[in-house]
């Protein structure tokens, strides 16, 4: 029975690939041989082959299980008119942190709403530490919650903690849009965006780039970022919203400033960055008034007399003394302290910092974790993560570790169909359509597509961690907050 | 504060086509001969620049597709496909790794520093320098802005001997000698790869690079000839004791290199003997007793130790220690001997991207050699087959001394710039202050146990996921 008390997620509705050959993992073939039986169109539980007009055809390849099939098409076939083999051009897609294995998978629960069928993996990538070689893990003798009802478990998160005049905010997962700008992604991309947290009852995030009309439907789901450039940072974007972030730094450039190409700034990003059409942008590093904690609480002080209910969040990267970082901004006075790890981060940045500057996210949130603890302030902040969040398992880990919910990025823009081809920032920016202000480009997305895409992925991430905390035995996402004993480490084993 | 130091590039064309990642195969039966091809969509004109009918299915392996799949996902066929160039995997070794070229590649092409979106894509750590992390400042400490020419981030350094103090007299007038140093604005000194399709016009082409970088280039004496007789200022010959002829030193050479022997103090003397003013440089193998070696060189006045180790960054003697670890020790030891002010460090093996010159500094170099990214620059791709006696695919030795040039100034100005952001994070304004900041620097081995030594107990009957 469920709970009328809780919030009423959104519906999952299938939402299918905008391109006409999705990527899977395999590929069937169909030689001319086919009797068009319709023998595989019945075995078929995914729907690979379709019949139409008295013939049959293999219309999604992707959603084949291939070798791993239980009761595979090809041995049915009366007359062996189909193979099945691994698709060469699944093996040109991915990375070290997104594997094609989870592009794919996110891909799937894209799609359908639900975690991938067999054969994919989707929890891990193969960047040999970190996440991908941290393992949940669960002992058998701990409660099993079997017969509760997921409406029962509790993955909300209260953002502001501190006993203070400001708003009172639940987001309904642990789980918020991060800063993605106007400039850096279409409109189209940033109100999908934001319309899939407001259905499903969290955030969204502006990112350092103004704060288009569009979104001021959506203001009470949005977070205005003010961030080194100021760009188009005005009393009355700080004011409309109830979360205000402050962007120290990013962490996939570290230390540096942000840097939009002048391809990008088109008329209408222009115009609301208040620049120049066509010349590059630079966003400076660091916010040239903050050499000390005691500047960057004259820093919070000015949001708080600007819009006094506003929640703050502190964005910032991970250097030696991240910690310290965390402890000054509780003493500034903000109410998030939201860390960025460097494998996240969808604009340009340079490769060598990207790769070398400031500390993995695994490594800074158990230390600020500890920090905030013996400093006796642990409950009154709210530690986000951030940073390559990639999978339901990574929020679930980076919990274990000691944050208190997460933020992501790119994990959207691969719902949205982001092949990872790192090419966002040249010439007119992504050629399908994500990151980019060309406005051709931009039109090979439509915003009910976006939104729904999204929300079908959150919704299988909030049942896998549903799933996660039940077999933990864990009835709230609070109990997870820290709990290491919960984590294996394969290289520690 | 000297003049402001810059590197001027500008984009040098290939030679040769590079080789890619992957390619595109595309095949002609059951085309349909739509009217409008996805060839023709494609957003980047790919298919218009290769110079081929787009009409004919052909297979293509090159480096314009820029991989965003539209053209695969969208044919009505599902007639074009991706897949791996077999060639590009093939390219190096484990330390010169396909990625690592290809880099070096386009650095040298456009001089301009790699960026990209995304994130960052690759491995947690690895071994070697992928194993440090960086340090930047927030909130209490300025970061410095250099890059974009705010503000001036010094990356020059010194060789020689510094004094540890000065003395004046009476009217203040600096009493005694003041020893002269080699000064050159960043910690990079090119050295002759080992191996390379290498003639006399790549040698030349290097030696103007190193010119037009106001650094200097360490060659073997031999290879030293008429063409390169007034560029003594930014040559650093590399003797063999007592087999070359002194002689034959070029008169306008400042430093000059020789490899360790026991006799070393007999082997300086003649060479001071020779021309007095010379910087000597001792060459130390990175291998056991390095230490030792490295503290008579300072203790007997030497004031420039080149430490060397193997082409894959490794120590001389053990392929399981790597470079920046020799470092650490070296510098280490001449710190607690309290010496190391009174010497220069020079570092040198398989450093092979930007990060590398940041990360040996800070493990204790002074300055580094940079070997094979300067042959790698003339689009080597590590073949070895020169090695063998075979012909070089991309003709190295055929280039002219201005392309060579252009290429490794190209090269070396991206590098700087990386040199300069990872300062800037930092927030260090100069390179000299740099060296052995490893409070600045994070190591795998520490932060990785300290966050999850504890997560290793796994008892009987426990699921993972």
């Amino acid at each position: 029975m469920s709970n009328p008390n809780v919030f009423q997620f959104p519906e999952a509705v299938r939402t299918r690939s905008r391109f006409r050959n999705p990527i899977g993992k395999f590929r069937v073939n169909r030689t001319g041989d086919c009797i068009a039986c319709g023998k595989c169109v019945e075995i078929c539980p995914y729907g690979v082959h379709v019949k139409r007009r008295g013939q049959v055809f293999v219309e999604n390849n992707y959603l084949c299980l291939g070798t791993g099939c239980p009761e595979p098409c090809y041995k049915a076939c009366p007359v062996q008119a189909l193979s099945v083999r691994r698709n060469p051009v699944f093996d040109t897609l991915g990375d070290f942190r997104w594997t094609n294995e989870l592009l794919a998978g996110t891909w799937y629960m894209a799609e359908f709403g639900e975690r991938p069928l067999a054969g994919l993996e989707y929890k891990v990538g193969n960047s040999g530490g970190g996440f991908d070689k941290l393992r949940l893990i669960f002992k058998g003798t701990r409660s099993c919650l079997e017969d509760i009802t997921d409406d029962d478990i509790d993955v909300s998160l209260e953002l502001n903690r501190r006993d203070d005049n400001a708003h009172r905010i639940r987001i309904e997962i642990p789980v918020y849009g991060g800063g993605m700008s106007y400039g850096s992604v279409s409109v189209t991309t940033m109100v999908s965006r934001a319309r899939a947290a407001a259905a499903l009852g969290t955030f969204s995030c502006t990112g350092e780039g103004g704060y288009p009309d569009e979104l001021k439907p959506y203001d009470d789901h949005m977070i205005t970022q003010v961030a080194t450039g100021l760009f188009g940072v005005k009393e009355e974007t700080i004011q409309r919203v109830k979360i205000v972030e402050f962007k120290y730094a990013q962490g996939a450039k570290p230390g540096l400033g942000g840097h939009l190409l002048g391809d990008k700034v088109t008329p209408g990003v222009a115009r609301m960055r208040e620049a120049v059409v066509g010349y590059p942008l630079f966003s400076p590093f660091p916010f040239h008034s903050v050499y000390s904690v005691e500047d960057h609480k004259k820093h919070v002080d000015w949001i708080k007399a600007i819009n006094p209910k506003a929640l703050v969040s502190v964005k910032v990267s991970t250097p030696t003394d991240v910690d310290m970082v965390a402890v000054g901004s509780y003493y500034a006075g903000a109410h998030i302290i939201h860390l960025d790890g460097s494998y996240g981060g969808t604009g340009a940045a340079p490769d060598i910092a990207k790769k070398n500057i400031a500390m993995p996210i695994e490594y800074a949130v158990p230390k600020v974790h500890r920090f905030l603890q013996e400093e006796g302030v642990r409950d009154k902040m709210t530690v986000i993560a951030s940073g390559g969040i990639r999978t339901p398992h990574d929020v679930a880990k980076i919990i274990a570790l000691g944050a208190d919910g997460v933020c992501i990025g790119t994990a959207d823009l691969v719902a949205l169909e982001c092949v990872r081809c790192q090419n966002c920032e040249s010439g007119r920016g992504c050629a399908r359509g994500i990151a980019t202000t060309d406005p051709e480009l931009s039109e090979l997305m439509n915003i009910e597509w976006g939104t729904q895409r999204i929300i079908n992925m959150y919704l299988a991430w909030l049942r896998e961690l549903i799933r996660i905390l039940k077999k933990l035995g864990m009835k709230s996402i609070k109990e997870l907050v820290g709990r290491t004993d919960c984590l294996i480490h394969l290289d520690y084993m | 504060m000297p003049s402001k130091y810059m590197i001027h590039t500008k984009t040098v064309t290939n030679r040769f086509q590079p080789v890619s990642k992957s390619g595109i195969i595309a095949w002609e039966e059951g085309c349909l001969k739509c009217a409008v091809c996805v060839k023709k969509r494609c957003v980047y004109n790919v298919y218009d620049k290769r110079g081929i009918d787009s009409r004919h299915m052909i297979e293509s392996i090159d480096n314009l597709c820029m991989n965003c799949y539209r053209c695969v996902q969208n044919c009505p066929k599902e007639l074009i496909h991706k897949s791996l160039n077999p060639e590009f995997n093939a390219m190096g070794d484990s330390h010169w790794s396909p990625p690592i070229i290809v880099r070096l590649w386009n650095q040298s092409q456009t001089g301009k520093i790699p960026v990209s979106g995304a994130g960052y894509p690759g491995p947690f750590s690895g071994p070697g320098f992928d194993s440090m992390w960086t340090d930047m400042s927030e909130i209490v400490r300025p970061t410095r802005d250099g890059i974009h020419g705010r503000e001036y981030i010094s990356t020059a350094v010194d060789m020689g001997k510094t004094p540890e103090h000065l003395m004046f007299n009476g009217s203040d007038t600096l009493e005694g000698e003041v020893p002269s140093i080699i000064d050159i604005p960043l910690p990079i000194i090119l050295k002759m790869p080992s191996f390379g399709t290498i003639s006399p016009n790549t040698i030349k082409g290097w030696a103007m690079g190193a010119r037009r970088l106001g650094t200097l280039i360490a060659l073997p004496m031999e290879k030293i000839d008429s063409a390169l007789e007034d560029m003594g200022g930014c040559l650093m010959p590399l003797v063999l004791p007592r087999g070359t002829s002194i002689g034959n030193i070029p008169k306008n050479a400042k430093i000059i290199e020789i490899p360790w022997t026991e006799e070393w103090q007999g082997v300086v003397e003649d060479i001071k003997g020779y021309i007095p003013n010379l910087f000597v440089s001792v060459r130390i193998p990175m291998a056991e007793g390095m230490e030792e070696k490295a503290l008579s060189l300072a203790r007997g006045g030497i004031s420039i130790i080149h430490l060397e180790g193997s082409s894959m960054s490794r120590f001389m003697d053990d392929n399981t220690r790597n470079l920046k670890d020799g470092i650490r020790l070296v510098h280490m030891k001449l710190v607690e001997e309290n010496i190391r002010d009174g010497v220069t460090l020079l570092a040198s093996g398989g450093l092979a991207m930007a990060e590398h010159v940041a990360k040996a500094i800070i493990c204790g170099a002074d300055t580094v050699f940079v070997d094979f990214p300067i042959l790698i620059a003339l689009e080597c791709r590590m073949c070895r087959r020169c090695t063998k006696g075979l012909s070089c695919p991309v003709e190295i030795d055929t280039a002219s001394p201005g392309w060579v040039a252009s290429r490794v100034v190209n090269l070396i100005g991206a590098w700087h710039n990386q040199l300069i952001e990872v300062m800037g994070a930092m927030g260090i304004r100069d390179a000299r202050r740099l060296r052995g900041e490893v409070g600045r620097a994070m190591f795998f081995e520490d932060m990785d146990r300290a966050a999850f030594e504890s997560m290793g107990q796994v008892e009987e009957g426990c699921e993972l996921e």
